[in-house]
This record gives structure tokens, C-alpha cells and sequence, in this order.
């Protein structure tokens, strides 16, 4: 189970249309070897079929795929070297967990016995020696899940494909989970493309990120930068929530950029800012209520709501409602109170697109 | 790479087996019995494609070795990929179309039309139908066109699954369109095969097919209206008893509900005619009661049932368990909570049941209603044994055919008018009906309880059950009685005599001798339906795989040009037939081939539905998992669609078995003096009044199929119902899928 050979993935101005329905809008994208990227994006928006184009699942309308520096754009799905772990596990139900690792490496041409040998070994991999002998339906959701995983690595992919497979999985498994296959991956070095909606779960498991948007891709990064410096309104909301309101960039000073909000002036990084009329994405935890003294951004609390371990507050401010989430929950702020606005110097980003 | 060459090697190879390996024509006294060994490759009759072309002077030969050198060429110049894809899926195209046209444009006679003569000169000779070695490279042309789709990347690459669709639509094209076809032509041409439209316009003007007297206080009207009144009231009446009976089964607390829905595998197992058969030992002139209440009130027995009332009585006993069946799922699928819902809204029982439970099964009785209709249109069986002279269209095609005066011209007609009256019931069920379906139960959490009925429909319901249940049982009674009375009406006593002649059995110099005289067809029909089944099964799953699992062009028509050759009549089936393969490019009557082919692709819709309802249940992810695991199609087939599917294998295999064991209207026109089936035996019996014979053999072939279906029933296990989860196991077997059921046409 050593020494996967793990591969590039390159999509070339890939599209895919069903009918005259545009799934997947001229996309380009190149994943290094050994790393773990995540397909990040609202539900409709391509990722699947961004997968299932390279498992060879679906065939592209237009552009190429390579897979380890191959071109496999025309080949079938049992002729590439890809593996792939199903949203709903896709386990064979007739077979016991052992078949079910094995069938792969007997599709492969493996010997009955040497497969099955292997498939011990995958099935011990991820925690499961023993459990061969059993149905997939006489496990537990996260049991299954592993059997999936393992199923797809024995065949030493060149590259894995996930596509959501946590999304069966309780929250507290999910969390567990996650862990385990970055581990793995980790561990084995094998290149993984893994599918999710969760921005929480991209954000932990990802070397690079991708989010799409409507069958196009919105940002690539690493987590953190596309936490931080959002290049679109819709990236900064859907990588954890985000208040965007319109402010002016009045000034560049060295790496940071001076953004008058309203009555407020805050500095900002941001290298590549030019001056005049732009957005600002404010993280809902980057904002200060302070008793309201007349001077800077004022604003009144329409709404508060009690959640445990912070307090969430609609503020109404000239520049629009905003909302925001304060950890003191002792100072509870009662609704109508008048408020003087601060920011933070974290989770503050201007939005060039 | 590899294995792209490999592929079209193999195909090639097959093209040029089939152009020297194999006698190029039809061999008169048939492929299998291999006499033709004897002078192969020289004998004139024999000699396969090559010999033809160069010594016996059937020159246009040469384009088909010539399509095949080029597909060669094309194989050892040109590498793999989506160029050669195109050529060699052109060389396929060209070559499908340059057998079928020569195929039809030169026959027994030399050219058909002045055209070919006008082009390359007369012929100095013809060509007789197309045998095996012309089918086979049919065969190796379509797998290249196969071939080149595949490398050009099309149904991503898949050789196996484009292979399939391109094989089912070249079968679907010989046996269901062309026969159909060619009997629209049939209609315009003389019997030597000219154009003469004089019949057809006779015919459609007919005053015994249209005429209305009947309405103006006249005699008769025309047989098309008698046919379409015959199965609106069929139609009418059996969904009201099948609705009574489904109400019954589910909303009373009816004693005996198993045994109800026993009824419903009665006409699976029934011959078409026996019911008719059966009413004629009670009601006929000498029938049982008939003698009866003439010997005690001095009734005169009159001939009341050979006409449309006892049709109309038999199709109703027919049909009113398939009625049941679809009912039982249309009451079962109204969901208790809108029931419990009006009730909350201060609703009583009956107010329920008029303003929310029956307007929710409409669409359900809609579907009910035209199933009987078309079921009626299509019953060949007991308008043969009770019509006589005052037939429906089925028999009349029937007699235009085999009767005094044959005139296929007027069968064709007849056929034609037929076939407009079941597609239009067809398509209004499919384009009226579809989307509207309001069963309501969706499997989350729907629990709660049908109410009772209200106490006036429960005794409505019941008086009208109870006494058509007993009538259903002394008839079946009949049925299995009958066999063993002498004559009836005039020698009630028992005897053996009619089993005897039909089954008995001696030894005859320390062999078994099978004496009896029903041994013969019966034997036959065994080994048609043992070829057939498996057949039908495997053409009917294929199908369902590539609708429910493959997006190709044209899907959505195929399905639905598939589902509606359902809906022709048997007995147009049949006309059709002989009129398509009577004569070149495919002659097949008189051989057991076209029977076989018959049953295939009548039966197979309903392995396709089956299939169709199966396959969705699995989750198509586990396909893909398998391919995704290096798996090819084929394989992902046979080791994760066909164990999950054996519930359906199961009922697609007996269903067609049974099938062919009783079906008759397009049969009895496709039997021969070799291949006599069953059925199409026993009408003949019945035509020559031996009826303590024929059903003798009926009752013999019910317990048969009742062994055969307890038999799979107990060796696939217990039937396990439970709703499928996503990825469930497979539940057990179904009983056979109602559609099967109801789509039952004799
Ligand atoms: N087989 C198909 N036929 C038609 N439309 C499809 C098909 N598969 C996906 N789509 C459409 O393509 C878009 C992207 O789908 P998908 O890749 O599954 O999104 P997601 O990002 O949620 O995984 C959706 O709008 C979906 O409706
Ligand atoms: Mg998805």
C-alpha cells in the first residue's frame, strides 16, 4: 500500500453542456501531485460533473483531460487510473465488505487470492480488519464509508476522487471522518480531488481550494488565502459569512489601503487596491458595538438573539444592515439600542471583482 | 489500443466467416438439421457468399466482399482513433444498407422494380431469401458501425452498451416495424405482389365493417362497431368489478383476501379460450344449466351465448382480475393521511371516500379502463370459440385469411382498423394519462389508516364480489371437471376416455410410444417456450438496462416505439408476420424460428417493464462504482446488475414461459404441419366439437404452468417484501410484476 504513484490532473478549457443546458463553462485547471484539492461550491454548480469528467463518467463537449501527463479525454472509465469514492458509498449490496474491496483488483486481472489478500490489507488500513466477512448493510454509516475508501485506494490510484463523502455522515462522525482521509492522504501521498458544499470541511482538509460558481471557477488558493482575500463578494459569503458593503479606497499606504465607510476610516491590506469606489467583505466577528458616542459609524440594533457562546445582532448603519456576532454574551444589547461601530484588524478584506 | 484492434479483428473476422463459411442463402429444409454439410461449398443451394458471386453469377455479391476488403484496409492503415472511427462506422452503414437493398431489389425472379433493370440490365438469374451467412455479415456490419461509434468517443467509448442499442434496434426494426409495414403494403397489392389498391378500397368501404344499422333499428351493424361497443363494455365492466374486488381485498374485513388475490393469477396461467370453452359446457345449447332449466321450467335452450353477450361474459371473467390487480395498487397508493386529513375536517366515511378517495384513483380507473379495452380489442381466444359467424375484427382477420375465400387484402384492412383503435386507446393512456398519477404514498413516514368504507358501498361492493367470485370458481370448476365427463349435456358420466386420447402412453418394443394425439404439439410448445423464455428474458432486461442506465439519442422514442408494439393485437402480429417473412429477403414461415421470434418480441415489453421497475431501485451509483473499479460494462453487468436483478429474471422467465404456452391469436397463424402449437391445436379441437379433449388438454396445460410456477416460486425462496432503501439488499422475489399482468393481451 507504499509509494502510490500519484499524478498531475490537468483540465484544459474543459466544457460540458447536457442539451442546451452549460454545466461547465471553459475550465482550466492544474492539480500537482500529492496534494488534496477540494471542489468547493453551492449545490448545482458543476463540481460533480467536473468529477465525474474525470473518472471518465461523463465525456466532455469540448477541451481536453490529462491525467499523470496523459491525455484521457476519450478513454473509458474502467481504462484510467483513477479511483473514486461515491457520495452514497455505492457499495455492493450482494457483496460482503471483502468482495466489495476486492472487485477492483480482480476487475484489474489480480488473482482470486492475491486480491483478496490486498484487500485484507486495505480493509486493515482503514480500521476495518475482521469486518470482511460481513454485509455493507450490517455496518454503521461511518463503517461503510471506510469501506468505500478503502475499496478505492487498494487499487493504488493515481489519483482519488471524493466526491462528498461526508455528507451521510452525522456532524460528530463527519468531523472524525475528515481527519482520518486527510491522514490517509497525508500518510500515503496520493493525489486526492475531493467534492464538498461545506466551507468548514474544505477549509480543514485542502491544500488548494477551488470554489465554483454557476460552472465556472469563482477563486483557487490555499484556504487561507481565500478566507482572507476574497476576490469576489460571493467567494467572501461563502467562505463563512461575510457583510459586504460599498466603501471608497481614499488612499494606498505602503501594503495597506485607506477604505472611508460611511463616516469611518479603516486601513485595510490589500496590495491591490486602486483608489476610488470599491467593497469592502467584513466578517461578521470583526466587528466592535461600542456604546454609541456620536462620532464614526453609528448604527441601531434592530435585532438580538442569545446562541450560548455569542450573542448575533442585526445593526441598521448607513451603510446597510449588518450583521454581527459578539462573544460577550453578558453585555446583552437589547434591540433599539444605539451603537457606535468599530472594526477589527482581521477579517476585514477589500473586493477588487 | 490493444484491445481496439482486437475488437475489429474479431468483428471482421465474423464478416468474413460469414461470407465463406456459411451457405449464403436460406436452405429450404432448414440450418439445423446441417444437411447442407453434405454439398457445401459447391452445391448451388449450398454455397456461401463467395462461391455465389464468382461461379454462379450473382455478381452484385461483390460490393458486400468489397465493403469487407475495405473495412480491412482501413484496419491495418489507419491507427485507432476517431478518423478511422468515421470510416469504419460509413463502411457499416453502407454495408446494412447495401444488404437490405439488395435484398429487396432482386429476388427469386431477378429485379423487383424496372429501376435495377433500367441501371445494370436484366439478370440472368435471382436470389432466394437471405440465410446464414448473409445474416451473420449483416451482423459483423453492424458491429463495425459499432466499432467506429466507440472510437469516435460516442456513449464514452463504450463498445458493449453501442453494440447493444444498435443490435435491439436492427431486431425491433425486422420484427416489429417491417412486419407491420409490409402488411400496410399488403393492403395495396395483388396476391402476386402487384400494386392493386381495388381490394383495399373495397374493403375500407365495407358496409359490414362500418355500416351503422344497428342505430337505425336495422339488423346488425358493422363488425368495427361491434368490436369498439363490445370493449367499451367490456372495458366498463371490468373496471367496475375490479375496483369492487380491490375495495374488498383492502378497505373490508373480507374473510378470505389471500385467496382473492389469488384470482389474479388466473389469466397468467388461462388459455385465452378456455373461459369461452368452459361457458359453452355451462350455457350452450346442451350446456349444463341450459339442460337444467329446460328439464325443470321448460325454458328452450337458445343460442343467447355465441354472439357479443357471451364475449362479452367471457372477456369480463378474463379480465376482470387484471382489472383487480392494476386497482389494487391504485386504492393502495391513495394516502391514508388525506383520508385522515378529511375526516379531521369533519367529514364522514362516505363523504370521504366520494369527494377525496375516488377522485384520487381516477387516473388510476382511467388506466384500468383502457387496459380492458385494449385487452378486449386484442382477445382473439373467445370471440373464436364463441362469435361463430357474428365475429369481432380479430376473428374476422382471422377467416379473411384461413376462410372460404382468402383475401389478405380485407384481412390487412380489417388489421389496419384494428391496430387504430388499440394505439389510440395506447397513446391516450400514454400521453393523457402520464403525469397524472396522484398516488400519493411516498414511502417516508406515511403511516396512519385507510378508513372503512361507507356502510352502503361495503354491501354494494360485497353483493357484487361474492357472487362473480363463486361464478369465476364454478367456471375454473368446469374447466377442471369437463376433461372428465363423457359428453356433456347428453352422457353426464364420468370417464378417462378424453385424457386418454389425448395423453396416453405405451411401450412398444421396450420404448416409450406417445400415443396420445396431444403429445405432438405439446412437446412442441414445451421446447418453443423453453427457447423463448430465456430469449425473451434477456432481449427484455437488456433493454430495460440501456433505458434506465444509458442517455443516448433517440432513448425516449425507442422506449416508447417498444412499449407500444405492446399494444398490437396479436392477430395483426400474426397477419403481419405473414405477410412480412412469407417470402425474400427473410422467409421464415413454417419454421419454428418465427414462432420463437414471436414470442420474443411480444412478451418482451414486459421483461422491460419489469426490468425498467427493478433497475430503478438500484442505485445507479453502483454501476458507476463498478466502472470506476476497472470494470467493463459487460462485467459490471453480470456481476452487479443481474445478481440484484434476479427477482426480475425470475418473473421475466416465467411470464414468457407461460406466455407462450397460452397465447394463440398470433400463433394460430404461424403454426405449421411441423411446429403445431398447444393452443392453436386445442382451437382446432374445438372447432371439430371434441371438446372433452380440448379441455382435457386446457386443464393439462394449467396444472402444468401451476407446477412450473410453485416450482421457481420455491427454488428462488421465500418472497420477501420490504421497501427498498437506497442501498438495499435485494428483497426476495416479487410475484410477477403487474404490469406483466396487465398488459396481458391474447
Ligand atoms: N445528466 C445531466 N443532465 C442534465 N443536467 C445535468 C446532468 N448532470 C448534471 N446536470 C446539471 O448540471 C449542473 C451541475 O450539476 P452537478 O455537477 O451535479 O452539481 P454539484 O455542484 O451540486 O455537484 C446542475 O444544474 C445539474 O442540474
Ligand atoms: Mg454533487
Amino acid at each position: 500500500m507504499s509509494g502510490l504513484k500519484s499524478g498531475s490532473v490537468v483540465f484544459e478549457h474543459v466544457r460540458k453542456t447536457f442539451g442546451s443546458f452549460t454545466a461547465i463553462h471553459d475550465l482550466s485547471l492544474t492539480i500537482e501531485p500529492g496534494t488534496l484539492v477540494t471542489l468547493l461550491g453551492p449545490s448545482g454548480c458543476g463540481k460533480t460533473t467536473t468529477l465525474r469528467m474525470l473518472a471518465g463518467l461523463e465525456h466532455p463537449t469540448a477541451g481536453r483531460i490529462f491525467i499523470g501527463g496523459k491525455d484521457v479525454t476519450m478513454l473509458p472509465a474502467n481504462e484510467r487510473d483513477v479511483s473514486m469514492v461515491f457520495q452514497s458509498y455505492a457499495l455492493f449490496p450482494h457483496m460482503t465488505v471483502l468482495e466489495n474491496v476486492a472487485y477492483g483488483l480482480e476487475s484489474s486481472g489480480l488473482k482470486k487470492a492475491e486480491a483478496r489478500e490486498k484487500a485484507e490489507e486495505g480493509l486493515s488500513l482503514v480500521g476495518l480488519a475482521g469486518f470482511g466477512s460481513r454485509l455493507p448493510a450490517e455496518l454503521s454509516g461511518g463503517q461503510q464509508q471506510r469501506v468505500a475508501v478503502a475499496r478505492a485506494l487498494v487499487l493504488e490510484p493515481q489519483v482519488l476522487l471524493l466526491d462528498e463523502p461526508l455528507s451521510n455522515l452525522d456532524a460528530r462522525l463527519r468531523r472524525r471522518v475528515r481527519t482520518e482521509i486527510r491522514d490517509l492522504q497525508q500518510r500515503l501521498g496520493f493525489t486526492a480531488v475531493y467534492v464538498t458544499h461545506d466551507q468548514e470541511e474544505a477549509l480543514a482538509v485542502s491544500d488548494r481550494i477551488v470554489v465554483m460558481h454557476e460552472g465556472r471557477i469563482a477563486q483557487e488558493g490555499p484556504p487561507r488565502a481565500l478566507y482572507e482575500t476574497p476576490a469576489s463578494s460571493f467567494i467572501a459569503d461563502f467562505m463563512g459569512e461575510a457583510n459586504v458593503v460599498p466603501c471608497e479606497v481614499v488612499g494606498i499606504e505602503g501594503n495597506e489601503a485607506v477604505v472611508r465607510l460611511g463616516s469611518l476610516e479603516h486601513r485595510v491590506p490589500g496590495r491591490a487596491a486602486q483608489p476610488g469606489p470599491a467593497k469592502l467583505a467584513i466578517r461578521p466577528n470583526a466587528i466592535r458595538l461600542a456604546p454609541a458616542d456620536g462620532a464614526g459609524l453609528q448604527g441601531l440594533v434592530r435585532h438580538a438573539a442569545y446562541l450560548g457562546d455569542h450573542v448575533e445582532y442585526e445593526v441598521e448603519t448607513e451603510v446597510g444592515t449588518l450583521y454581527v456576532v459578539d462573544p460577550d454574551v453578558d453585555r446583552s444589547l437589547a434591540a433599539t439600542t444605539p451603537v457606535a461601530i468599530g472594526l477589527h484588524n482581521r477579517g476585514v478584506a477589500i473586493i477588487t471583482a | 489500443m490493444e484491445q481496439r484492434n482486437r475488437r475489429v479483428d474479431m468483428t471482421l473476422g465474423l464478416g468474413l466467416a460469414g461470407f465463406v463459411l456459411l451457405p449464403w442463402y436460406r436452405i429450404e429444409e432448414g440450418f439445423y438439421a446441417f444437411r447442407w454439410l453434405a454439398r457445401f461449398p459447391f452445391g448451388a443451394d449450398e454455397a456461401p457468399g463467395l462461391v455465389q458471386m464468382v461461379a454462379e453469377g450473382r455478381w452484385w455479391l461483390a460490393v458486400v466482399a468489397a465493403l469487407l476488403l475495405a473495412a480491412a484496409a482501413v484496419r491495418f492503415f489507419s491507427p485507432a482513433g476517431e478518423a478511422r472511427g468515421r470510416l469504419l462506422t460509413a463502411l457499416g452503414v453502407a454495408g446494412m444498407g447495401f444488404l437490405v437493398l439488395q435484398g429487396f431489389a432482386i429476388t427469386f425472379a431477378g429485379w423487383s422494380w424496372t429501376i435495377g433493370e433500367a441501371l445494370f440490365g436484366p439478370l440472368s438469374i435471382g436470389q432466394p431469401a437471405m440465410g446464414a451467412g448473409a445474416v451473420v455479415v449483416g451482423l459483423s456490419f453492424l458491429f463495425l458501425f459499432s466499432v467506429g461509434l466507440a472510437e469516435q468517443g460516442v456513449m464514452r467509448g463504450d463498445f458493449f452498451v453501442i453494440a447493444a442499442i444498435a443490435l435491439l434496434v436492427a431486431l425491433v426494426a425486422v420484427f416489429v416495424f417491417y412486419p407491420v409495414l409490409s402488411m400496410f403494403v399488403g393492403a395495396v397489392q395483388d396476391i402476386d405482389g402487384s400494386f392493386e389498391p381495388s381490394g383495399f378500397l373495397r374493403n375500407i368501404q365495407d358496409p359490414a365493417i362500418w355500416s351503422l344499422d344497428c342505430v337505425v333499428g336495422g339488423a346488425r351493424c358493422g363488425v368495427a362497431w361491434r368490436t369498439l361497443w363490445l370493449a367499451v363494455m367490456t372495458a366498463t365492466g371490468s373496471t367496475i368489478l375490479g375496483l369492487a374486488f380491490a375495495l374488498v381485498a383492502t378497505r373490508t374485513r373480507f374473510p378470505f383476501k389471500k385467496g382473492l388475490r389469488l384470482l389474479t393469477v388466473l389469466p397468467i396461467i388461462t388459455p385465452p379460450f378456455v373461459i369461452g370453452l368452459a361457458l359453452i359446457l355451462l350455457f350452450g345449447r346442451a350446456g349444463v344449466v341450459t339442460t337444467f332449466l329446460s328439464d325443470l321450467f321448460g325454458i328452450e335452450p337458445g343460442r343467447w351465448l355465441y354472439g357479443l353477450t357471451g364475449i362479452w361474459i367471457a372477456q369480463m371473467l378474463s379480465f376482470t382480475p387484471i382489472s383487480f390487480l392494476v386497482l389494487i395498487g391504485v386504492v393502495e397508493g391513495v394516502s391514508p393521511s388525506m383520508e385522515e386529513a378529511s375526516q379531521t375536517l369533519r367529514a364522514d366515511r362516505a363523504r370521504t371516500f366520494w369527494r377525496v378517495s375516488l377522485p384520487l384513483m381516477k387516473p388510476g380507473l382511467a388506466n384500468a379502463f383502457l387496459i380492458g379495452f385494449i385487452e378486449s380489442m386484442a382477445d382473439f381466444g373467445n370471440p373464436l370459440v364463441l362469435g361463430g359467424s357474428h365475429g369481432v375484427l380479430s376473428t374476422e382477420i382471422f377467416f379473411a385469411v384461413v376462410g372460404a375465400q382468402t383475401d389478405p387484402s380485407r384481412a390487412a384492412v380489417l388489421a389496419i382498423i384494428l391496430l387504430f383503435f388499440t394505439l389510440s386507446a395506447f397513446l391516450a393512456q400514454r400521453l393523457w394519462l402520464t403525469g397524472k398519477n396522484f398516488a400519493t404514498v411516498t414511502g417516508k413516514g406515511d403511516s396512519g389508516i385507510h378508513p372503512a368504507l361507507p356502510r352502503a358501498l361495503a354491501v354494494g361492493v360485497n353483493a357484487l364480489v361474492i357472487p362473480w367470485t363463486i361464478f369465476t370458481l364454478v367456471v375454473y370448476g368446469m374447466i377442471l371437471v369437463g376433461g372428465f365427463v363423457n359428453t356433456w349435456g347428453l352422457d353426464n358420466s364420468l370417464t378417462l376416455a378424453h385424457y386418454a386420447r389425448a395423453f396416453s402412453v405405451s411401450l412398444q418394443d421396450g420404448s416409450i410410444a406417445w400415443t396420445g394425439v396431444a403429445w405432438d404439439s405439446f412437446w412442441t410448445t414445451m421446447m418453443i417456450a423453453l427457447i423463448a423464455a430465456p430469449l425473451t428474458a434477456a432481449v427484455g432486461l437488456l433493454t430495460a438496462y440501456l433505458i434506465v442506465r444509458q442517455r443516448f439519442v433517440g432513448r425516449n422514442m425507442f422506449e416508447f416505439a417498444l412499449m407500444m408494439s405492446f399494444a398490437i393485437p396479436g392477430t395483426v402480429i400474426g397477419i403481419s408476420y405473414i405477410m412480412a417473412f412469407n417470402m425474400p429477403p427473410l422467409e421464415m414461415t413454417g419454421t419454428a424460428l418465427i414462432l420463437v421470434a414471436c414470442f420474443v418480441f411480444r412478451n418482451m415489453p414486459v421483461g422491460v417493464r419489469g426490468g425498467v421497475a427493478a433497475m430503478s431501485q438500484i442505485d445507479g451509483s453502483l454501476d458507476e462504482a463498478s466502472l470506476t473499479l476497472r470494470a467493463s460494462s459487460w462485467r459490471t453487468i453480470r456481476r452487479v446488475v443481474l445478481p440484484l436483478l434476479r427477482p426480475a429474471i425470475v418473473a421475466a422467465l416465467v411470464y414468457s414461459f407461460v406466455r407462450a404456452i397460452t397465447s394463440i391469436s398470433a400463433v394460430v397463424f404461424l403454426v405449421s404441419a411441423k411446429y403445431n402449437m398447444a393452443t392453436a391445436y386445442i382451437v382446432g379441437l374445438v372447432e371439430n366439437g371434441e371438446y372433452g379433449v380440448a379441455i382435457a388438454y386446457s386443464s393439462m396445460l394449467i396444472v402444468v404452468m401451476l407446477v412450473i410456477i410453485a416450482g421457481f416460486q420455491l427454488a428462488v425462496g421465500e418472497r420477501r417484501l420490504r421497501r427498498e432503501t437506497r442501498i438495499a439488499a435485494p428483497a426476495g422475489v416479487r410475484p410477477l410484476p403487474a404490469e406483466s399482468i396487465k398488459e396481458k393481451i391474447a
